[in-house]
């Protein structure tokens, strides 16, 4: 076998582990941790019927929403409201190409795409996550999904500046946007949120920290705009909007809306994990180059922060209320947008500093 | 003269909108946390776990028809819940009690007496406005029927639901 045939091979064959074995279980279960961990935290019970502690629930949904009855109401544009919901599934799911996920794997790099612009692609494949709402708002051709998409489409490109703006500390830290270099640089250095582990006793690396958390925050806040989770979650707004963008939408195309937003928060996650909290590294585990048995743990730790992330999306949804929308965009361009521009101000000084 | 209400005075920590956050997600984790260790217990189990047992005695489940300490059906058809019933989900057909039987002074009783459940709204007015007190409301909740024709029910399911009652009315006995 040739280094391309190679290539070819492990490529397709993390694409399908990673998408069918990791990713869309991991969304679906992330439809039911949202229904318990709510029901817990309200005081009910949620799912528990479906399989032992209700773990059957996603695949009667999945089943459920394939038998349900595919309307698609005759004002509708066919073509845009047909493509809508594949538009918002897509680029969440892409993006995990570039995240590393694990560290090698029987000397196979456990990242799909080894990229050099690494967060550039990240940010934007990110971006044509609008695209989807903002068409399934206007082919709608109704009032309410209309105004989601709006809400939509103005909400994500403001948040977009900040979350760009957050990430630029970290690169002028690591000098490289490849995110397999982030990692080993946090491997090497302390994890982002940690800069100053492993030199404890170093005063530069603890003013480090100010900034990074700073970052850390304001692109955490950001992402969940982005993805359109509470507080956020002004484009959907059922008690405002009816659903917001997906109103029209019924059966599986309505299903995909609801799994491009579980995606993407995962691959948020997955991203939040990989710049901030170490990727897959933990402390005291050595990487997949000391037996494949290590390289296993490396990609369930980095599930395992990816999980522990998205219990976090869903606590914050069942605790705050949503922001008015004139709060959200004064958050977005009077706060988050001069912090992280402060911000970047900052983290420049502090290294110049460190290196004078 | 307007009235100036006075707004309140926010602390710095309170604009500053962080630490209600964090005490709010504290409180819910505490929520969270206290059903997962199952330390709240406010969901019963419906099929597996019922609370008949605490079920109070003046609860309004489904109406029945009692019959007294002589095996008598208690109704004298009088039709006064027939025409109380809000929804209209009393049917009673009257028969007359022939001379010969021992409660021939009683004169009628009811040859069919039919309630049908998918009207009844378990008022209670039935059991209220009875003089005979053969209406009651039972603690039976969970009707069920897979077709219209069953949810109505009739004089013997009645009868079998409502059981013997042992009451105050005395007035159809032989010594008075």
């Amino acid at each position: 076998m040739g280094p391309t045939t190679f290539l070819i091979f492990t490529s397709v064959l993390k694409i399908v582990a990673i998408v069918f074995l990791v990713i869309l279980p991991m969304v679906s279960y992330a439809v039911y941790a949202e229904r318990r961990v709510s029901a817990l935290i309200q005081d009910r019970l949620g799912p528990n019927r479906v399989g032992p502690a209700g773990l059957l629930q996603p695949i009667a949904d999945a089943a459920k929403f394939l038998l349900k009855e595919d309307l698609t109401p005759a004002h509708v544009n066919k073509f845009y409201y047909w493509l809508a919901p594949c538009l918002v599934m897509v680029p969440a799911i892409t993006t995990i190409a570039v995240v590393p996920f694990g560290s090698t794997l029987f000397g196979v790099p456990m990242v799909i795409a080894d990229i050099n612009v690494g967060v550039l692609f990240v940010f934007a494949i990110a971006s044509l996550g609008v695209y989807g709402i903002v068409i399934a708002g206007w082919a709608s051709n109704s009032k309410y999904p209309f105004l989601g998409g709006v809400r939509s489409s103005s909400q994500m490109i403001s948040y977009e500046l900040s979350l760009g703006l957050a990430v630029i500390p970290i690169f002028l830290l690591t000098a490289n946007l490849r995110l397999t270099e982030v990692v080993q640089y946090q491997i090497d250095h302390g994890w982002m949120i940690a800069p100053f582990a492993g030199d404890w006793l170093n005063p530069v690396k603890w003013l480090l920290a100010i900034p990074l958390w700073i970052s850390f925050i304001v692109f955490a806040i950001a992402i969940f705009a982005e993805t359109n989770r509470l507080p956020f979650d002004l484009p959907e707004a059922e008690t405002e909007l009816v659903g917001g963008y997906h109103t029209e939408y019924s059966s599986m195309k309505f299903a995909l809306f609801f799994l491009g937003e579980y995606a993407a928060m995962i691959t948020g996650s997955a991203i939040i994990v990989t710049l901030f909290l170490g990727g897959w590294h933990f402390p005291g585990i050595p990487d997949g180059s000391h037996g494949w048995i290590f390289g296993l743990i490396n990609i369930a730790v980095f599930f395992a922060k990816v999980a522990a992330l998205l219990f976090v999306f869903i606590w914050v949804r069942f605790t705050l209320p949503r922001f008015r929308y004139d709060q959200l965009m004064r958050l977005g361009w009077v706060f988050f947008f001069e912090i992280a521009l402060v911000n970047i101000f900052l983290m420049a000084g502090i290294i110049s500093l460190s290196n004078a | 003269m307007a009235l100036a209400v006075p707004r309140p005075k926010l602390s710095w920590s309170e604009r500053l909108y962080l630490p209600a956050i964090v005490s709010g997600m504290a409180i819910t984790f505490k929520h969270f946390r206290n059903m997962l260790l199952g330390r709240t217990k406010v969901t019963v189990q419906y099929p597996e776990q019922k609370l008949d047992a605490q079920m109070p005695d003046y609860y309004r489940g489904a109406p029945a028809l009692v019959r007294d300490e002589d095996g008598r059906v208690r109704c004298v058809a009088c039709q006064l819940c027939e025409f109380i019933c809000p929804p209209r989900a009393i049917k009673i057909e009257p028969g007359e009690i022939p001379s010969s039987d021992r409660f021939a002074k009683v004169e009628k009783f009811p040859r069919e007496f039919d309630i049908d459940m998918i009207r009844c709204i378990f008022c209670g007015m039935c059991e209220e406005v009875c003089p005979e007190q053969a209406i009651f409301l039972r603690k039976d909740y969970a009707i069920t029927g897979l077709t219209r024709a069953e949810m109505v029910h009739n004089k013997e399911k009645l009868l079998e639901i409502g059981g013997v009652m042992h009451g105050v009315v005395l007035k159809w006995n032989e010594k008075k």
